[in-house]
């Protein structure tokens, strides 16, 4: 069977969602999805103008087969996240919606108080709701009993490229969350993404660290194969991956017989 | 407690011992936390803005380089200022719209701020920043309040740089559209303050030095603060301006906080400038600011030459202004008889400053921001 990423009623084959900010230039977009072979990939609402000459409107930068994840930033509340998803929707943006809601400018932290109420409102209205939130299991847990499609915790702040800083609260949610579970930023080398994925992430979004690279093309290639590597590690259940003991022969099994 | 406490105390500070007892090997170990990123606190922005650091502008500028990236990505987001009325009953010695100069003033209609903001949209400017003197009876709340609502036709961010009102009155534009603050303490020294704002309301150190506290409490989501360059000692009102950043990102953690560095330029009935700020400390200034709080907003204007722009691309500037006019109805009305606040320098279209941007590795962004 196909190993694919299930969000909402869609499959994708990749697990490395990237994002449009912070590019030199919107024309390294599309060599970087092609490279990287990211099926997802994220875009500030706030960002986009319809208006633009092509060359400064994101959207054209994005090929047709690419889904779009429009995302909330500069929501600070649950109301301003659930209107810009509306407006998101009624650009032609799609129904995939990344909450944001960021009370934090200095270190970018996500406010999961709003950011549940919002995505309690945008599950009920059909959206495919991927909240960007701090690693905590219970608002993991509220979240799949809000109709969220996944859980997007936060490796290190935003931009940060400091990796799982977080990866003792992500691998409790991995270990207890009903719903996919994407590592969302802070994630600056291949070898982090990989790291995630080794441990049960189901996939993660990278954008600084592609967007910022001297190649971007290139650094997006690198991380697609850091993705696979990592998932690879974790479906062939590496050794010492289990945190409770596993007895290669188990030592009382002749009571059974 | 607000800013005002703090900014007091710094009052009877001996900057000038402080910045001279600073040794290079302090500089050094600041780098290092720098560069590890490491938080700064207020110690090492004298630091980085003494003597002493002027010896490492390159190991500085690789730092900043590498944080604004990392926060800002290789963008730089362009804005237009947009000049509605000449009108001041301020005496401020410093700028060409003083209540003592003599020049017909002149204040655009609605009809006119919308022909104005037409032009400038067409440039693919979407963020614009409102300039007016201070004249409450020429350019009252109610005329301010319909202005804004007609630039949301035109632009999705709408910035005031307005004389200051209280939080009610911010609360009211903010509601036509209004979403940011720009307001200047031009100086931060008291005694230097009082000489050059000799009458007005702008006498009033403290109602001025709290107005960027009383937007942000207002709800402004972003809120721009600066020294003016050319009054003050420039090291130690970078300083003071630095505190003053870092105090309001502290206190109002949902706003996003910049600095801009405005050297005064000629403009008519002008003082000249003192203590004027070299290229070298400007960059100093620049650099010790974004090594000091990584994820601040740096402005640059048109004051400054476009070679010298040019060049500041890649040191911690994230927002840049372009195709500017510092007269009323510049862009397209064009009064007769107008004067200009402060000379531009860099006279480049929009076309021309994004050309240059792209030219040096960057983005031009032209909208980040949407009135949701
Ligand atoms: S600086 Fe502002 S307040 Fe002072 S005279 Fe000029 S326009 Fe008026």
């Amino acid at each position: 069977m196909a190993d694919t990423l299930t969000l909402g009623h869609r499959n994708f084959t990749s697990r490395l969602l990237t994002g449009t900010g912070k590019f030199a230039s919107n024309e390294q977009i599309r060599p970087m999805l092609s490279a990287s072979g990211s099926e997802i990939i994220t875009v500030a609402l706030r960002r986009v103008d319809l208006q633009a000459s092509p060359q400064d409107n994101i959207l054209t930068h994005i090929p047709d087969h690419v889904t779009l994840l429009p995302n909330t930033s500069g929501a600070r509340t649950a109301e301003e996240a659930v209107r810009i998803a509306r407006i998101a929707r009624e650009a032609g943006c799609g129904d995939f919606i990344k909450i944001e809601v960021i009370t934090d400018m200095q270190y970018l932290l996500p406010d999961n108080h709003e950011t549940l109420k919002a995505a309690e409102i945008l599950a009920k209205d059909d959206f495919i709701v991927l909240p960007y939130v701090m690693p905590d299991i219970t608002i993991s847990r509220q979240l799949y009993d809000a109709g969220a499609a996944a859980v997007m915790p936060l490796g290190s702040p935003i931009g940060s490229n400091r990796g799982l800083e977080m990866k003792p609260m992500i691998q409790r949610i991995i270990d207890t969350s009903r719903l996919p579970v994407i590592v969302d930023a802070g994630i600056g080398r291949p070898s982090q993404a990989a790291e995630a994925m080794e441990m049960g992430t189901d996939a993660v979004l990278v954008n600084t660290a592609i967007a910022t690279a001297r190649d971007p093309v290139q650094a997006g290639k690198a991380f697609s194969l850091a993705v696979t590597a990592g998932r690879m590690a974790y479906q062939a259940g590496m050794a010492g991956s289990s945190r409770r003991a596993r007895a290669s022969s188990p030592l009382t099994g002749f009571l059974q017989e | 407690m607000s800013f005002s406490t703090l900014a007091d105390a710094y009052q009877s500070f001996d900057f000038s011992a402080c910045f001279h007892s600073v040794h290079a090997s302090e500089v050094r170990n600041v780098l290092d936390r720098a560069g590890s990123q490491a938080p700064l606190d207020t110690r090492d922005l004298l630091t980085l803005l003494s003597p002493a650091a002027q010896d490492f502008l390159e190991p500085m500028a690789q730092i900043a380089k590498n944080l604004t990236c990392q926060h800002f990505g290789k963008t730089i987001s362009l804005y237009a200022p947009m000049y509605i009325s000449d009108f001041c009953c301020n005496h401020c010695t410093y700028c060409g719209f003083n209540a003592n100069t003599r020049f017909p003033r002149t204040r655009l209609t609605l009809e006119q701020i919308d022909r104005e903001a037409r032009a400038i949209a067409d440039t693919g400017i979407r963020h614009i920043l409102i300039l007016t003197g201070e004249a409450p009876k020429k350019t009252p709340l109610s005329y301010l309040e319909d202005m804004c609502r007609i630039m949301t036709r035109y632009f999705s961010s709408i910035a005031l740089e307005i004389y200051p009102m209280t939080e009610t009155e911010y609360r009211g534009l903010k509601q036509a559209g209004a979403d940011s603050l720009t307001v200047y303490q031009e100086v931060y020294d008291k005694s230097i303050y009082k000489a050059v704002h000799p009458k007005g309301p702008k006498s009033d150190y403290t109602f001025r030095l709290l107005t960027p506290e009383r937007g942000a409490a207002a709800g402004f989501r972003a809120v721009n603060i600066g020294p003016l360059f050319g009054l003050g000692d420039p090291a130690s009102e970078a300083f003071m301006a630095g505190l003053h950043a870092r105090y309001l990102e502290q206190t109002y953690p949902h706003v996003e906080i910049s600095l801009s560095l405005p050297r005064m330029t000629r403009a008519g009935g002008a003082i000249s400038p003192r203590h004027l700020l070299s290229d070298r400390q400007f960059v100093q200034t620049l650099l010790a600011w974004r090594l000091f709080m990584p994820r601040l907003g740096i402005t640059l204007s048109t004051r400054e030459s476009a070679a010298f722009r040019d060049q500041l691309i890649h040191l911690g500037v994230t927002r840049y202004s372009a195709g500017s006019r510092t007269d009323v109805g510049g862009y397209h009305v064009h009064t007769t008889g107008t004067t200009v606040q402060f000379e531009v320098t860099d006279t480049r279209s929009v076309n021309e400053v994004a050309a240059m941007i792209r030219h040096s590795g960057y983005q031009p962004v032209f909208k980040d921001w949407e009135i949701f």
